[in-house]
C-alpha cells in the first residue's frame, strides 16, 4: 500500500506566506487612515502590494524548495499548539504538499496582480487604505486555508475569507443594497460553514471511538500506532487513538482497516458514516464554493468593488470549497454515494448557472453566473475523482476568470461605473488593450483549442464521460451530457458578452443623443454625467422588451439612495450622488472625474468617453491575458503523447486513493471524438454569439424578445429572474425565521416572563389577602371594620409598594423553616 | 489532602475592594472635618474606588504568576475557623477554576470601574449621567460587589460561599434600582425601569437562594464528621474539601430519601436550579434582559461579564465536584436545557429591537454552551465551557460597553432608529463589528475556541443524543452571524441617518475600557494555551470522579 504520510521537512519561514499580508492589513488598518491623509495614496499600497508579493516569493520559494524534494515530501512549520484539550490536538501549524503549493502560488500570484490592479481601480476612493487593508487580510486567510495542516487551521482561514468576502461586498457600505449583499454572502457561507464543521465532529468521533464490535483489537492498533508516531515530534501523527486533526493523520489512520470499515459500515440512519461526513463537508463547500443550493450569494456579491469580485469571487476564494474537496479525497473515495453527489451536484450547478447567465446584461452578473458554472465543473471533475483536472481548471479559471473580471473592470471604469452590455459597445476601438485580453480570456473560457480552459475543460469533460464511480444511470455519460451542455452555453453567454460590449458603436451616453444630456448634466448636479440611464438611452432594439425586465437588481432602487450626504463629509459624496444614479455605485459615484487627474478640469464632455484604463490595470490585464492562453499548456492531454507536467506533479498526492478511482474504459477512439465534439461546441457557441450580437446588427433577439408568444416571454422572465430562487428563499428560509424569532420573542415576553410576572402579582395579592385578614380577624377584634375598609386603599398602595420583598421573604424564609423542620424531625 | 494556610494572598485580593470600600466611608465620615467638598468628595471616591480595582487586579495577576497549573490540588488556602460552634471556616483557596474566574473578575470590573468614571471624554450634560448621581455610594456598592464576588469565586466553605452569595446579591439590587433607568411605561403600558428590574433580579435570584440554602442544610446534616481547622473534630462540616471527599466515598449515597426522592437527586436539582437561575437557564431568564436594560453600563458589564458565571462557577464547583452521579443522571436534561438556551436565545436576539436587550439575549444563548459543556462532561467540553466563561466574560462587557457608548450620546438604543452610523462614528463601527464578530464565533477570536471545544467535546459524549443536541446547537451559528450582522447592517451601514449628525466618535475613557478587553479576545483566540494550563489539571481532577460510562 502507498505510504499516505508525506515525509515532513521542516520550512521554517513558511509561516511568512500568510502572515506577512496580515502584517498588511493590521498596519493599513490601524494607521492607514492617518497614513493616507498624511502621506498619500502611494504610503498605503506600497506595502500593501508588497507584502503580498513577499508572500509570493516566499511561495514560490518554498514551491522549488519542494520541487527539488523526492515524492511524498512536504514542507512543514509549527508554531505552536493551538487547542490542546484532552486526547485532541490542533496545532497552529503550516503544511505545503504538492497540492497547496500549486495553490498557494495561484493564490499568491493572482492576488499580487490584483492588488497592482487595484492601485489604478481605486485611486479615486477615500476609503483606499481600508480597501487594501481588507485586501491584505484576505490573502491572509486564502492562504491560511490553503497552508493549514488540519481541518481546524482550515476552518480559520475558511470563515477568515467569508469576513473578508462581507467586509470587500459591503465596501460601500453607504448602499444599502450593497451591504445587505455583504451580509447575504456571510449568513450563506455560515449555513455551508455549519455543515462543514458538523462533518468535522462527525469524522473526528467516528475516528476516535472504537468500533463496538472489536474493541479490544482496535485499542490495542490505536495504541501502537500512537507509540509507533509518538517519537517523531511534532510534525508526526503523535495523537492516540486517532484523535489529531490533521490531514496527513487522518488519511494515514485511514490506512488502517479497521478505523476504515467503520466508518465505511458505521450507518447512521441509514447512510454510512463516510458518507455523512462526506456529505456535510460538501455543504460547507457549496457555501464556499457557491453551488447548489448555497450558490445565491456569489451573484449578489458583484456588489463589491470589481478587483474584490476578480479576486475572491472568482479566482481564489470560491475555489476554497474544491481544494477542500480534492484536500480530503481520502474520505470521498471512500463514498461513491458522496462523490456521485458531488459530481452530479457540480454538473447541474454548471447548466442552470449556464442558463441564468444566457440572458443577463449586466457584465458582472454575466461573469458571476460564469464562474458558479465554472465552479460546477471543477465539482464535476473532483467528484468523478479527476482531482488534479478540478485543480487544473482551478488554476487555468483563476488565470481567465481574473482576467475577465478585470478586462470587465477596466470596461466599468472605462464606462464610468456603466454595467450594462447594452449601453456598451464599440470599445474595442477605445479600450484596445481590454478588448484583445477580454477576447483572449473568452477564447480560454470557451475552449477554443490551444487556449488553457481547453485543455482542463475538455480533460474534465472526457474524466466525467469515462468515470466509473458514478452511481447514476448511464454512469458518467448523463454528467458529461449536462456539462456538454453547460459548455455550449458557456461559448455562447461569453461571446455574447464579449460582442455587446467591443464591437459595433458605443451606445453609452456619449451615442449621439448625448449631446444635448452632456449640457444638462454640466448645469444640474443633480442629474450628474454618470446617469446614465437619461433620457437620450434611446430605446434601442435591443432595449425595448427587455426593459421590463430592469437589467439586474441595481435598477430602480434610485428612490432608495438617500438624499446626498452633507457636503464636508469624510467621504465626499459630493452632489452628484443624486437620487437618480441607477447604478448606484455607492461613494465611487460622482466622486468625481474617473480619468486621470489631467483630464479632470476638463470636466463632463471628457467623462463621457470611454477610455483606457492606466497601466497599472492593463499591465496586470495583459499578464492575466497571457496565462489565459499559456496556463493550459502545464497539463497537455495524454492523448496527445506530450508530457503532461501538472498530472506529474500531483500524482504523489492522490496515489494513495488513485486505486479506489475508477475508469469505465473507453478507449482512444472515444476520447478523441469527445475532444474533437468538445471543440464543436466552443466554436458553435462562438458563432451563434457572434451572428446574433456582433455590432448589434442582427435584429434577431430583439424581435424574439418581442414577440408576443407566452412561452418566450415567460421562460425569458423566469430564466432572467433567476428562476425566482431568490425569492423563494426569501419567502422561507427568511421570513420563516424571522418569522419564528418574533413568535419566540412573543412567547418569551409574554408567556415565559408572563408567568414571572404573574407569580409578582400574585405574592402581592397573597400578601394583601394575608394583611387583609390580619386587619380584619386580629386587628376587626378592636377595631371597626368600617374603619379597616377605609384604610385600605391606603394599605395596599403600600403594599404594593414598599412591601413586597418583605413578605416574599417572609414567605420563603417561612417555607425554608418549615421545611428544614420537617427534614430534620424526620431524620 | 494538606489544607493548613499556605498564603494570606488570597484573601487580600478577596478584601482589597472592602478597603477601598472602607476608604471611602471613612473619608465620607470625616468629610465635615476636612471640609470636603460635595464634587471633592466624589471625585475621592472615584479614585478610591479605581485604585482599588487597579489594586484587585495586580493581586489577582500575582496570584496567576504564582500559580502551579500542574497541580489540581488548591492553592492559597487561608484557613481559620470563624464560627465554632456550626463549624463553620473561613476557608479561602483556588484551583485553576476559581483562578481564571478570579483573574475574570478583577479584568472586568476594572474595565467597569473606568466605564464608571466621568473622566477623559465629554458627557451629554443635558441629560443626567449615573456617573454623577450619588458617586460614593456607587462606589461603594461597587466595591462590595466586587468583594462579594471575587469571594463567592474563592470560598471553599458551603458557609462563607452562601455569605459572599448573598452579598453579590445586595450591591446589584441598589446599583440597579437606583443608578438604572427611571421608572416608565413600556409601549405594552406596563412598568418598566430600574426599580422594576432590581426588584424582579433581586426576588428572582433570592428564590435561587433559598433552594440553595436549602441543599445547605441538608448536606450539612447529611455529611459526616470531619477536622476542623484548629484541629478539633466536628460531627458535620462544610468544608468543600471534606465534602467532595465525603461524597466520592458514598456518605449521601446512604442518606435519606427526601419525599421518595434519593438524596443525591433532590439536593443536586435544588443546588443546580439555584445557580441556573444566575446562568440565566430556560426559562428561568428572564430577569436578565429587564435588569440588563435598565442597568447603568458597568454594571451590565459586570453582571454578563461575571455575575452569570457564578452561577456556572457554583455548577462545577457544587453540582460536579460534589455530586458527579448526580450529573451523569441528569447529564441529558442539562445538555437539552443548555441548547435550548443557545438556540431559543439566538432566535429571540434576532426579534429584538433594543441594542441592549438584543445583547442580553445573545448572553443566554452563549450561557446555554456553558451548560452543554458542563452536561457533556468530556474533557474537551468542560474545558469548552469554562473558557467559553472566560470568553464570553471578556466579549460580552464588550458588547454592553459599546452599548452605552451609543446610548451615551443618542439616548436611545433603538436599533431601527439608527443607520449608517459608520459615517459619523467610524471607529465606534469598527470596535462594534470586532464585538460582534468575536460574540458570533469567528475563528482566531476567543468566542470560537469555548464554542468550538463544547461542540467537539459534546460530540464525543456519550449517549447519542449529544450528537443530536451539538447539530441542533451548531445551527445558532447561522442565526448568531444573521442577527449580529442585521443589528451591523441597521445601524452602521446604509446611508446616513442625518438625525444623528450631533454624535461623536469614541473618547478616551471608553477606549480604556474596550481595546484591553478586544486585545485580550484577540490574545485569547490565537493563543489559548494560558487559560488551558491553569485549567487542565482542575478539569482533569473534576472529571476523575464521574462514574465509569459518563
Amino acid at each position: 500500500m502507498h505510504e499516505a504520510a508525506p515525509v515532513l521537512q521542516d520550512f521554517p519561514l513558511l509561516f511568512l506566506v500568510p502572515l506577512l499580508p496580515l502584517i498588511g492589513a493590521v498596519w493599513n488598518g490601524l494607521a492607514g487612515s492617518a497614513i493616507q491623509r498624511r502621506f498619500g495614496r502611494a504610503a498605503i499600497h506600497v506595502p500593501a502590494v508588497l507584502l503580498p508579493a513577499g508572500s509570493f516569493a516566499i511561495s514560490l520559494w518554498a514551491f522549488l524548495a519542494l520541487a527539488g524534494q523526492p515524492h511524498g515530501t512536504a514542507l512543514y512549520n509549527h508554531l505552536w499548539t493551538w487547542l490542546p484539550v484532552g486526547t485532541l490536538q490542533a496545532d497552529a501549524a503550516f503544511l505545503m504538499d504538492r497540492l497547496s503549493g500549486v495553490m498557494a502560488l495561484t493564490v499568491a500570484f493572482v492576488g499580487t496582480l490584483i492588488h497592482v490592479y487595484s492601485i489604478g481601480y481605486m485611486r479615486d476612493d477615500p476609503h483606499y487604505w481600508r480597501f487594501f487593508s481588507y485586501l491584505n487580510l484576505f490573502m491572509f486567510a486564502m492562504l491560511t486555508l490553503v497552508l493549514g495542516d488540519n481541518f481546524l487551521l482550515m476552518f480559520v482561514g475558511w470563515e477568515g475569507v467569508g469576513l473578508c468576502s462581507y467586509l470587500l461586498i459591503a465596501f460601500w457600505w453607504r448602499d444599502r443594497e450593497k451591504a445587505a449583499a455583504g451580509m447575504k454572502a456571510f449568513v450563506v457561507n455560515r449555513i455551508g460553514d455549519f455543515g462543514f464543521i458538523l462533518g468535522v465532529f462527525l469524522l473526528f468521533w467516528g475516528l476516535m471511538t472504537t468500533p463496538a464490535s472489536r474493541p479490544v483489537a482496535a485499542a490495542h492498533g490505536g495504541k501502537a500506532a500512537a507509540a509507533q508516531h509518538e517519537e517523531g515530534g511534532a510534525g508526526t501523527c503523535s495523537a492516540t487513538g486517532g484523535t489529531s486533526v490533521t490531514f496527513r493523520c487522518v488519511e494515514q489512520l485511514l490506512q488502517d482497516p479497521v478505523k476504515r470499515d467503520r466508518l465505511v459500515n458505521h450507518d447512521i440512519a441509514g447512510v454510512g458514516l463516510i458518507t455523512l461526513v462526506c456529505l456535510l463537508l460538501f455543504v460547507g463547500a457549496t457555501g464556499k464554493s457557491a453551488q447548489i443550493p448555497l450558490y445565491v450569494w456569489l451573484p449578489d456579491a458583484m456588489a463589491g468593488p470589481t478587483p474584490v469580485s476578480a479576486l475572491i469571487h472568482a479566482a481564489t476564494m470560491v475555489t476554497a470549497g474544491v481544494y477542500m474537496v480534492a484536500r480530503t479525497h481520502f474520505l470521498y473515495t471512500l463514498s461513491p454515494v458522496a462523490m456521485t453527489v458531488v459530481a452530479t451536484v457540480g454538473a447541474l450547478t454548471a447548466l442552470f448557472a449556464a442558463t441564468i447567465g444566457l440572458f443577463q446584461y449586466d457584465i458582472k452578473k454575466v461573469l458571476a453566473y460564469s464562474t458558479v458554472s465554472q465552479l460546477g465543473f471543477m465539482f464535476l471533475a473532483v467528484g468523478v475523482g479527476a482531482y488534479w483536472v478540478g485543480i487544473f481548471h482551478l488554476m487555468t479559471h483563476a488565470f481567465f476568470k481574473a482576467c475577465l473580471f478585470l478586462g470587465s473592470g477596466s470596461v466599468i471604469l472605462g464606462c464610468h461605473h456603466e454595467q450594462d452590455m447594452r449601453k456598451m459597445g464599440g470599445l474595442r476601438k477605445l479600450m484596445p488593450i481590454t478588448a484583445v485580453t477580454y477576447f483572449l480570456a473568452t477564447a480560454a473560457i470557451a475552449g477554443f483549442p490551444f487556449f488553457s480552459g481547453f485543455f482542463s475543460k475538455d480533460e474534465i469533460l472526457w474524466k466525467a464521460f469515462d468515470s466509473g464511480n458514478i452511481l447514476l444511470p448511464g454512469g458518467g455519460m448523463i454528467l458529461w451530457a449536462i456539462a456538454a451542455v453547460a459548455a455550449l452555453g458557456t461559448s455562447f453567454y461569453m461571446f455574447r458578452s464579449y460582442y455587446m460590449t467591443f464591437s459595433g458603436e458605443y451606445r453609452g451616453a456619449a451615442g449621439g443623443a448625448g449631446g444635448p444630456a452632456l449640457q444638462a448634466a454640466g448645469t444640474d448636479p443633480a442629474h450628474g454625467p454618470h446617469d446614465a440611464h437619461g433620457p437620450h438611452d434611446a430605446p434601442g432594439a435591443l432595449d425595448a422588451p427587455g426593459a421590463l425586465d430592469a437589467p439586474g437588481s441595481n435598477v430602480g432602487r434610485g428612490p432608495l439612495t438617500p438624499p446626498p450626504d452633507a457636503p464636508g463629509s469624510l467621504d465626499a459624496h459630493g452632489p452628484h450622488d443624486a437620487p437618480g444614479s441607477l447604478d448606484a455605485l455607492g461613494s465611487n459615484v460622482g466622486r468625481g472625474p474617473l480619468t486621470p487627474p489631467p483630464d479632470a478640469p476638463g470636466g463632463h464632455g471628457h467623462a463621457h468617453v470611454p477610455h483606457e484604463s492606466p497601466w497599472s490595470m492593463t499591465g496586470v490585464l495583459a499578464a492575466l491575458g497571457f496565462l489565459a492562453v499559456a496556463g493550459g499548456y502545464v497539463g497537455l492531454p495524454h492523448l496527445w503523447h506530450l508530457p503532461n507536467a501538472f498530472e506529474a506533479w500531483m500524482e504523489p498526492v492522490f496515489a494513495g486513493t488513485a486505486e479506489r478511482v475508477t475508469s469505465a474504459g473507453f478507449g482512444h477512439g472515444v476520447e478523441w471524438g469527445l475532444m474533437g465534439f468538445s471543440i464543436v461546441i466552443a466554436f458553435g457557441g462562438f458563432f451563434a454569439a457572434r451572428w446574433l450580437y456582433k455590432d448589434a446588427a442582427n435584429p434577431v433577439p430583439a424581435r424574439l424578445l418581442a414577440s408576443g408568444s407566452r412561452l418566450v416571454q415567460g421562460v425569458h422572465r423566469v430564466v432572467f429572474h433567476k428562476y425566482y430562487v431568490d425569492e423563494a428563499y426569501d419567502a422561507t428560509f427568511v421570513k420563516g425565521s424571522l418569522g419564528l424569532s418574533r413568535a419566540l420573542a412573543f412567547w418569551d415576553t409574554r408567556v415565559v416572563d408572563g408567568l414571572v410576572n404573574l407569580a409578582g402579582t400574585i405574592g402581592c395579592a397573597f400578601s394583601f389577602l394575608q394583611g387583609a385578614i390580619d386587619r380584619v380577624f386580629v386587628d376587626g377584634m378592636v377595631e371597626l371594620v368600617g374603619r379597616a375598609v377605609q384604610d385600605a386603599g391606603a394599605r395596599i398602595r403600600r403594599i404594593q409598594t414598599g412591601r413586597i420583598q418583605a413578605y416574599v421573604q417572609g414567605l420563603a424564609l417561612g417555607a425554608l423553616a418549615l421545611v428544614a423542620l420537617a427534614y430534620l424531625l424526620a431524620w | 489532602m494538606d489544607l493548613t494556610t499556605q498564603s494570606t494572598l488570597l484573601t487580600w485580593t478577596v478584601f482589597t475592594p472592602a478597603l477601598g470600600l472602607a476608604a471611602i466611608l471613612a473619608l465620607y465620615c470625616l468629610r465635615p472635618i476636612l471640609r470636603l467638598s460635595q464634587p471633592a468628595m466624589d471625585q475621592a471616591a472615584r479614585g478610591i474606588g479605581l485604585l482599588a480595582s487597579i489594586a484587585a487586579m495586580g493581586l489577582s495577576i500575582a496570584l496567576w504568576a504564582d500559580f502551579d497549573g500542574g497541580s489540581s490540588s488548591l492553592q492559597f488556602i487561608h484557613r481559620f475557623v470563624w464560627m465554632k460552634s456550626w463549624n463553620i471556616e473561613y476557608f479561602v483557596g483556588v484551583d485553576g477554576l476559581s483562578l481564571s474566574m478570579v483573574v475574570l473578575t478583577a479584568f472586568v470590573f476594572l474595565a467597569g470601574a473606568i466605564a464608571s468614571l466621568p473622566w477623559l471624554g465629554k458627557l451629554d450634560d443635558h441629560h443626567p449621567h449615573f456617573t454623577k448621581k450619588r458617586v460614593p455610594g456607587y462606589w461603594v456598592l461597587f466595591l462590595l460587589l466586587e468583594t462579594g464576588v471575587l469571594g463567592t469565586f474563592a470560598a471553599e466553605d458551603f458557609f462563607l460561599f452562601y455569605v459572599f452569595w448573598e452579598i453579590m446579591l445586595l450591591p446589584m439590587y441598589f446599583l440597579i434600582g437606583i443608578w438604572g433607568a427611571p421608572t416608565r411605561k413600556d409601549p405594552d403600558g406596563r412598568t418598566r425601569g430600574g426599580p422594576y428590574a432590581a426588584i424582579k433580579f433581586f426576588l428572582y435570584t433570592l428564590a435561587g437562594s433559598v433552594l440553595m440554602m436549602l441543599a445547605l442544610i441538608a448536606i450539612y446534616y447529611a455529611s459526616g464528621p470531619a477536622t476542623l481547622a484548629d484541629g478539633t473534630q466536628a460531627p458535620h462540616t462544610f468544608n468543600l474539601v471534606h465534602l467532595t471527599a465525603q461524597a466520592h466515598a458514598g456518605t449521601f449515597v446512604g442518606a435519606k430519601a427526601i419525599l421518595g426522592i434519593p438524596f443525591v437527586h433532590i439536593v443536586f436539582v435544588a443546588l443546580f436550579l439555584g445557580f441556573a437561575i444566575k446562568v440565566p437557564m430556560f426559562p428561568f431568564h428572564t430577569w436578565l434582559p429587564d435588569a440588563h436594560v435598565d442597568a447603568p453600563t458597568p454594571i451590565s458589564v459586570i453582571l454578563a461579564g461575571i455575575l452569570l458565571k457564578t452561577g456556572m462557577y457554583g455548577m462545577f464547583r457544587f453540582n460536579l465536584q460534589i455530586f458527579p452521579t448526580g450529573l451523569a443522571w441528569a447529564a441529558w436534561a442539562i445538555g437539552v436545557i443548555g441548547v435550548i438556551n443557545i438556540v431559543y436565545g439566538a432566535f429571540v436576539c434576532m426579534a429584538q429591537k433594543d441594542l441592549k436587550k438584543l445583547i442580553a439575549y445573545s448572553s443566554v444563548s452563549h450561557m446555554g454552551f456553558c451548560l452543554l459543556g458542563l452536561a457533556a462532561a468530556t474533557p474537551q467540553a468542560v474545558t469548552g465551557s469554562i473558557f467559553q466563561m472566560v470568553g464570553h466574560g471578556i466579549v460580552s462587557p464588550m458588547l454592553f460597553l459599546i452599548a452605552g457608548v451609543v446610548y451615551d450620546r443618542a439616548h436611545t438604543r433603538e436599533i431601527e432608529g439608527f443607520g449608517g452610523l459608520a459615517h459619523k462614528m467610524p471607529e465606534y463601527a469598527a470596535i462594534t463589528g470586532f464585538a460582534f464578530m468575536a460574540s458570533l464565533g469567528l475563528p482566531g477570536l476567543a468566542g470560537f475556541v469555548g464554542e468550538i471545544l463544547v461542540f467537539l467535546g459534546a460530540f464525543s459524549a456519550q449517549g447519542g443524543i449529544f450528537r443530536i443536541l451539538v447539530a441542533i446547537g451548531a445551527l445558532s451559528t447561522v442565526i448568531t452571524a444573521g442577527y449580529y450582522l442585521w443589528t451591523m447592517q441597521r445601524m452602521f451601514l446604509g446611508p446616513f441617518n442625518h438625525r444623528w449628525q450631533h454624535l461623536w466618535d469614541m473618547n478616551w475613557r471608553e477606549r480604556l475600557a474596550l481595546y484591553p478587553l478586544a486585545v485580550a479576545t484577540v490574545v485569547l483566540g490565537v493563543w489559548p494555551t494560558p487559560v488551558f494550563d491553569m485549567v487542565r489539571e482542575t478539569v482533569n481532577g473534576l472529571l476523575a470522579a464521574l462514574p465509569a460510562g459518563m
